[in-house]
């Protein structure tokens, strides 16, 4: 590893639990619903993030569990059967339905994995039934997508076929066009996990290379493993050098030559840093200091100080993979400090104390600090907008050029300076 | 178990958070897992707070459940008070923590901070966010106000000096809060009677010990305040108006009876038509068209009764469908509703309440923000009139609900997404030109011909369904058809069903024109 100093924090956080994931699960897959086993909290909290009133009926709810499931008056598991069943009848075009755990289902240990069971042996195969956990006494955030596709991977079909699986969700249009990207390589069986249809699983096998494309899939990594696939390692495909990395890594691993890589790479390569320039040059020595929460801290960090001149003063993050995120840390510049975990007081005191000129930080203290005069970026952007691959480096610089570019607008400054 | 889409209120930690929120000097330390943070974003995204929430959250993990989470709590709630040394401690748990029984509360009694500690039980498996507003007040309330002394005290008169009143309920993210308690402050100075503390919003603990201070309680939000003023009539003698100035009635209402509980002659300035322009704007000619509008309503308690009478009474609306998702406020609805005709809906199901709406096929729907999408896709026009609170319910400008201000606000809120009169008159005269496209709406109306589609198109497969199971489905025939265009949309697809089951009793093959008017004065007689 390099010289980043990795330091670990305990205290108050301030993140999303992984029920938050949801919200673009569910659009990834229209065919599957997501059912919280949880709490009004649950509920709340989901709505909150999500803005649900959008929806006539959204492909995900709660079922709330009342006084009288806790207190034994009635069993919770019946009970959920009894939910389950309704919201079939009322929601047939439903073909997956994941029951999710939440805080208060893990606590009183309602055993969901025993009602989906139960329910698929029902229902003959007209639903799968699946379950994972979302609480926040487990997960984080993105964890939940984690969770989500460990338990899909059980059904993935087995096959000896040498192919790319990309893992992890991406907007649908960066992913067609990896996906083309890779074609032209000559990679040419590319497929993507998670699928946009539930039903459509990809089959798996000892000849499947997997690509993550998002770096929280700790758990999912580690059963395609065991299912025979290999992982390959590289970092994650944001920005211009992550992204070429990370295609390269695909590309020697099915033994793709270099005069090609280069050839169909670098003039993509050349494009995206004259549109990225203009940010670089808003970016270039601007101070960032990332709160935890999305777990892309560390890659938005190595783009933002690698690619676009940005001085790191912390990154956050809420929990650290150092196998997944290996690729990524040697890549930071030396002294770049990592801290694990949080205090959210001791962290904010911090920033306060570096005075910085952008924080990445979650949707609660975003006003907070720019009422204190900090510019910030909301870090849940970044799992909703296409990010990845190198034609999205400029795209993504921008999210961080905007909050300051405003800044200046807003603020002009009443001296003469360069 | 409930299955829930979507939740008119979240739960009750989160109305104490609303209070704690709403109050300085105060701090919450609430024991939940890290997930329960989200609740952040409630006040400063959608209220825009540039602070943040006064709550430590203990964030507990599923690896300190095997432990000591009760030291776990010690030690937030000791960097609680060190770090941001408030004059009282709100002390409570959310769902998971409730299950886990810490008993956060008696831990911080018993660590010797020299400030009051307001211990909370809000049962997160039977209550909801209002209820746990309204307790959490009463509780912070209570345990500050429990040594004072019930002595009888001079009244204003005997001490010479002008009446006082406490305003009781406003918090944040409540309805408009902000600039009712500025409306109904003006509105007390324009009759000589000064306001001695607004509580929770703005209060500290050291405000609330002055709350006996003051002659009355003014209960501005009974969903908040009513049991906290009750207990404070009921130990400190403190009588209080029950009286929420919503619309013009109810302001002069409010007024007689501020004036008479404080023992002071009412004002003949009381009952004049021109405090607020409503009554006028209601009276001139182009409000004639607002005659017997169809109103559907639906809100939290205390917003939705308000409506009701200013629909009813002030604007010459027909009412025909009232609710509320507030079940604590069900005993106070139903009558209202009774007295109207109808059946009161309480339900916290949104997809109950869009049904609710399909039926009575309104030309308005007052509701929360969630009749509002209800609406816009029925392609019918919405205004809010009540929590939960989104970014919009909390504009820039000043636009309070209560007082003779807030009559005017809500005129114009409810109005202009109908169609001016005037307007309606053209649209009528020049419907079957060619220009026109029917369902047009003025730039006042959000709602163009596609949502009104939608509904017939609706109403047509439902239809569809009906007549594989009855099979005596009636045809309309060309001039039939061409009537029923005529008939305004709102009502159209009620007007086809109610023709349609008309029909088949009658046992009429088609609909023509004739069948249309056969059927009108059928359901008339």
């Amino acid at each position: 590893m390099s010289g980043a100093t990795l330091l670990k924090e305990s205290g108050p956080r301030e993140v999303f639990c992984g029920l938050t994931s949801i919200v673009w699960l569910h659009r990834r897959m229209p065919d599957a619903f997501f059912l919280v086993v949880g709490s009004r909290t649950c509920a709340h909290l989901i709505q909150s993030a999500a803005g649900v009133m959008i929806f006539a009926e959204p492909r995900f709810g709660t079922a709330i569990l009342e006084e009288r499931d806790l207190a034994g008056l009635a069993d919770a598991h019946d009970e959920l059967n009894r939910v389950v069943k309704n919201l079939l009848a009322r929601r047939p075009e439903i073909k997956t339905l994941f029951l999710v755990g939440s805080c208060p289902s893990e606590v009183i240990k309602i055993d969901l994995s025993r009602v989906a069971e139960n329910l698929n042996i029902e229902l003959k195969g007209q639903v799968t039934v699946l379950n994972y956990s979302g609480s926040g006494i487990e997960t984080t955030f993105t964890q939940g997508e984690d969770g989500a596709l460990k338990a899909l991977i059980p059904l993935m079909p087995k096959c000896d076929q040498k192919k790319l699986l990309l893992v992890g969700t991406l907007a649908n249009a960066v992913e067609d066009r990896l996906i083309s990207i890779f074609n032209r390589l000559g990679i040419g069986n590319v497929e993507s996990f998670p699928p946009r249809q539930s039903t459509e699983l990809p089959a798996i096998g000892p000849e499947t290379k997997v690509l993550l494309t998002q770096p929280y899939l700790t758990d999912t990594a580690r059963e395609l493993k065991s299912r025979g696939a290999e992982i390959i390692e590289a970092p994650f495909p944001l920005g211009v050098t992550g992204s070429t990395l990370w295609i390269q890594a695909a590309a020697n691993s099915f033994g793709i030559e270099k005069s090609l890589v280069d050839s169909i790479l670098n003039p993509l390569i050349s494009r995206a840093k004259q549109a990225l320039a203009p940010h670089v040059k808003k970016l270039s020595g601007k101070k960032l200091f990332l709160l935890p929460e999305s777990q892309l801290e560390i890659p938005l960090a190595r783009f933002l100080s690698n690619e676009c001149g940005m001085e790191i003063v912390e990154i956050g993050t809420p929990y650290l993979n150092r196998d997944l995120m290996k690729a990524e840390i040697d890549l930071l510049p030396p002294d770049c400090r990592i801290v694990e975990g949080q205090h959210v007081e001791k962290q904010l005191d911090r920033v306060r104390d570096s005075s910085p000129d952008l924080v990445v930080c979650g949707m609660g203290l975003a006003n907070p600090l720019e009422a204190e005069g900090i510019s910030t970026k909301w870090s849940i952007e970044m799992v909703f907008s296409p990010i990845h691959g190198i034609d999205q480096a400029s795209d993504l610089a921008e999210l961080f050029s905007r909050p300051l570019r405003r800044h200046d607008i807003l603020n002009p400054k009443t001296l003469t300076s360069n | 178990m409930e299955l829930t889409l979507w939740t008119y209120e979240g739960p009750p930690h989160i109305g104490a958070m609303r209070i704690a929120t709403s109050m300085k000097k105060l701090h919450y330390v609430l024991h939940a897992p890290q997930g329960d943070t989200y609740a952040d974003l409630l006040f400063t995204m959608i209220e825009r707070r540039g602070s943040r929430p006064p709550v430590t959250y203990t964030t507990f993990q599923a690896r300190d459940l095997g432990g000591d989470t009760a030291e776990l709590v010690k030690g937030h709630l000791k960097e609680a008070v060190d770090r941001f040394n408030p004059e009282a401690l709100l002390v409570g748990e959310s769902c998971t923590a409730e299950l886990i029984q810490d008993q956060p509360g008696s831990l911080a009694k018993g660590m010797g901070f020299d400030i009051p500690i307001v211990s909370l039980e809000l049962p997160a498996y039977s209550k909801k966010e209002n209820w746990g507003g309204s307790e959490t007040f009463y509780q912070i309330v209570r345990n500050l106000l429990k040594d004072h002394s019930k002595e009888s005290k001079q009244t204003w008169q005997e001490e010479k000096r002008r009446p006082r009143v406490n305003l009781l309920g406003p918090t944040l993210l409540g309805f408009r809060c902000r600039d009712d308690i500025l409306e109904i402050q003006k509105l007390l100075g324009q009759h000589g009677i000064d306001v001695n503390v607004v509580a929770p919003l703005g209060a500290s603990p050291a405000d609330i010990i002055r709350i006996p201070d003051a002659d009355v309680n003014v209960c501005l939000y009974p969903e908040i305040a009513e049991s906290t003023c009750i207990w404070l009539e009921r130990n400190l003698n403190i009588p209080f108006t029950t009286t929420v100035p919503l619309g013009v009635g109810a302001t002069q209402d409010f007024l007689r009876e501020l004036h008479e509980v404080l023992g002071m002659e009412i004002p003949q300035s009381v009952n004049e038509s021109n405090n607020s322009k409503l009554t006028w704007y209601s009276n001139s000619v182009d409000s004639n068209y607002l005659t017997g509008k169809r109103v559907f309503i639906f809100g939290d308690g205390t917003h939705a009764l308000a409506a009701a009478r200013i629909a009813n009474e002030e604007l010459g609306f027909k009412v025909v469908g009232l609710g509320t998702y507030s079940r604590e406020m069900a005993r106070k609805v139903r009558p209202a509703a009774k007295e109207l005709g109808l059946e009161a809906l309480i339900t916290n199901d949104y997809l109950e309440v869009e049904e609710a709406i399909k039926e009575t096929s309104p030309e308005l729907v007052l509701g929360t923000q969630m009749e509002r999408h209800s609406a816009k896709r029925l392609g019918i026009p919405c205004a809010v009139i009540s929590t939960p609170m989104h970014v919009q319910d909390v504009p820039a400008r000043y636009s309070p609900q209560m007082g003779w201000e807030g009559a005017n606000v809500i005129f114009d809120d409810w109005v202009h997404p109908l169609m001016m009169g005037l307007e309606e008159h053209l649209i009528g005269m020049f419907k079957h030109d060619f220009e026109f496209v029917d369902g047009h709406q003025s730039h006042l109306g959000h709602l163009g011909g596609k949502g009104n589609q939608n509904v017939n198109q609706e109403v047509k497969t439902k239809n569809s369904i009906d007549s594989t199971t009855s099979n005596t489905d009636p045809i309309w025939t060309h001039e039939g058809e061409r009537e029923l265009s005529k008939i305004p949309f709102f009502v159209r697809g009620k007007v086809r069903r109610n023709t349609e089951n008309y029909a088949r009793q009658a046992g009429c093959r088609e609909i023509n024109e004739e069948t249309l008017y056969d059927a009108k004065a059928h359901y008339k007689a």
